[in-house]
């Protein structure tokens, strides 16, 4: 039901400045990767470019003919408004705007879904509460039911267990790995190593370029961790302008 | 019969109270509405800026017409809109914030919108297009207003899902391919056009009083977003209806007994609302034995 995502020679700009450099690899259909590296290792940014959001000043990503539709983002926790006066299950059904768009209304089916998705991730009854009277740890769960309803074949979280709970992040990491067991492709920017070698099989290294990518056991070498440490330390955060202005 | 004196009789006997009225009904609708939406999105400044940028538009469209409403608010719908486009795309190519560039743009707007009325007009028209003049509202600019809240109203009930999303979670709408800038765009719009129809009865220094002061309000009565926009709703049009009374009962300028009496809610409700200072000084005391 997935199709591999492709990078090949990836370059994006954060702010204008380039933030990862020659990125070139596969995430196979159905892996389950994890996208580690130091503070400013250009993660996020790396995600953004694979999602959509950026796009590269070099090189280029293959979604292999994907739809939007079909790729399950999860924003990091800063950029999402959780004070905003919405109901959690307004913001679960919001995963369904693939299918209803701006107009289309939902379906009896979509809202029993979207309920569903609710009881899922442990939040059965939470449907009229709303948004801002949540913990962190809850509303992580809602945005976890949220890509539940959306039901995409590639699923791409960034730092999703930030800040959380202890429970709560092993609830979800249940749900992740629920979704590579249907065969979903996921990738997941994390900060935990312990977590990453127990649940992740593979692993992306970066510090602005690839350290190393494929098996966990093979990428998280003491020697590696290393390098991405000095690779980041090293970084001129003013350095020259990549070609091209960010995207407008 | 007193009450009817005090509340209904200035409506009954004279037809620009009636028409006063309506205005400021139609007003509330599509400024409660926008105010609250202006509110969540963190822009409450920019909708200040923005009202001051309609005012060199304005201010042309009287120099060609006079002081004709449809001229200086088509005048000021441009000018309005250039400058919400401007300090957009200014603020997207420099390093500064759209905050900043919002002030310069209006500051700029402001002098060269008084430098243009004082060419020609008098201190009272500067005085008309500053402070609005509702009680003199004629049949073109009560369309003009009407038309502004249904258009409001229409273009909202449209692109509400979308611009909730962008406010909320604008990274998950850009990923799932929605076009985030198309319904900031068309929002924009939607102030300016509000900015415009509260010209005219409250001036363009204090066209967003209807706006924000409504919106500032409902926050403290409401959680909900559909409870948010009815009561900034109710407050706007109440404001309205109280503040046209005394204006005519005390005979002071109509414009600031409005936007007077929005903030007199606002301070109520700073005060006596469940979220309000008196509750934070006085707590419900807890359960106790």
């Amino acid at each position: 039901m997935s199709a591999c995502i492709s990078l090949d020679d990836l370059t994006v700009a954060y702010e204008r400045h380039p933030a990862v450099h020659h990125v070139s690899g596969c995430f196979e259909a159905g892996s389950l990767t994890a996208i580690v590296g130091p503070n400013g290792a250009g993660k996020s940014t790396l995600v953004k470019a694979i999602v959509g959001m950026l796009r590269p000043v070099k090189g280029h990503v293959d979604r292999k003919a994907l739809p939007a539709a079909a790729i399950g983002y999860l924003p990091q926790a800063a950029e999402v408004d959780r004070t905003f006066p919405l109901t959690v299950l307004d913001t679960v059904a919001m995963g369904a705007w693939t299918r209803i768009g701006a107009l289309g209304g939902m379906s009896r089916k979509q809202l029993q879904q979207a309920h569903e998705a609710l009881v899922a991730v442990g939040l059965e009854g939470f449907g009229h509460r709303l948004i801002g009277s949540l913990s962190a740890g809850q509303f992580q769960r809602v945005l976890f039911a949220r890509l539940l309803l959306q039901d995409a074949s590639v699923i791409i979280l960034d730092e999703p267990f930030n800040a959380i709970d202890a429970r709560t992040t092993r609830d979800l990491l249940d749900l992740v790995r629920r979704w590579h067991g249907e065969g979903r492709t996921v990738i997941a920017v994390l900060h935990d190593l312990e977590q990453v070698r127990q649940h992740f099989p593979s692993t992306l290294l970066l510090a602005r370029e690839t350290i190393a990518w494929g098996d966990t056991r093979s990428v998280l070498t003491q020697e590696n961790l290393r390098r991405a440490r000095n690779m980041a330390e090293d970084w001129d955060d003013q350095s020259e302008v990549c070609e091209e202005r960010r995207r407008a | 019969m007193m009450l009817y004196h005090a509340l209904f009789e200035p409506f009954v006997e004279f037809g620009f109270m009636r028409r006063a009225l309506v205005a400021c009904m139609a007003l509330g609708l599509g400024s409660g509405l926008v105010g609250v939406l202006l509110m969540l999105r963190r822009m409450s400044l920019v909708g200040d800026a923005m009202s001051h940028a309609v005012l060199p538009g304005a201010a042309i469209g009287f120099l060609v017409a006079g002081l004709s409403l449809p001229a200086m608010g088509l005048g000021g719908l441009i000018a309005g809109l250039a400058v919400a486009l401007l300090s957009g795309l200014v603020s997207r190519f420099t390093a500064q914030r759209e905050d900043a560039s919002f002030a310069s743009f209006y500051l700029t707007s402001l002098a060269a919108g008084v430098l243009i009325v004082s060419l020609r007009g008098s201190n009272i028209d500067l005085l008309h297009v500053l402070f609005g003049t509702i009680l003199a509202i004629d049949d073109a600019a009560l369309y003009l207003v009407g038309s502004i809240a249904s258009i409001t109203l229409l273009l909202l009930a449209l692109i509400y899902r979308p611009l909730v999303l962008e406010c909320f979670d604008p990274g998950f709408l850009r990923a799932v391919g929605g076009k985030g800038s198309l319904y900031h765009i068309l929002f924009l719009l939607l102030v300016v056009l509000n900015l415009v129809a509260g010209f005219q009865a409250l001036g363009t220094l204090m066209a967003v009083g209807l706006m924000m002061l409504p919106a500032t309000v409902a926050r403290f009565w409401a959680r909900s977003l559909p409870g948010l926009m009815l009561v900034a709703i109710l407050v706007a049009m109440l404001s309205g209806f109280i503040g046209l009374i005394v204006s005519y009962h005390l005979g002071v300028a109509s414009g600031p007994s409005i936007v007077l009496t929005a903030s007199t809610l606002y301070i109520f409700s700073l005060i006596f609302s469940p979220q309000g200072v008196v509750r934070r000084l006085f707590p419900k005391p807890h359960l106790s034995r």
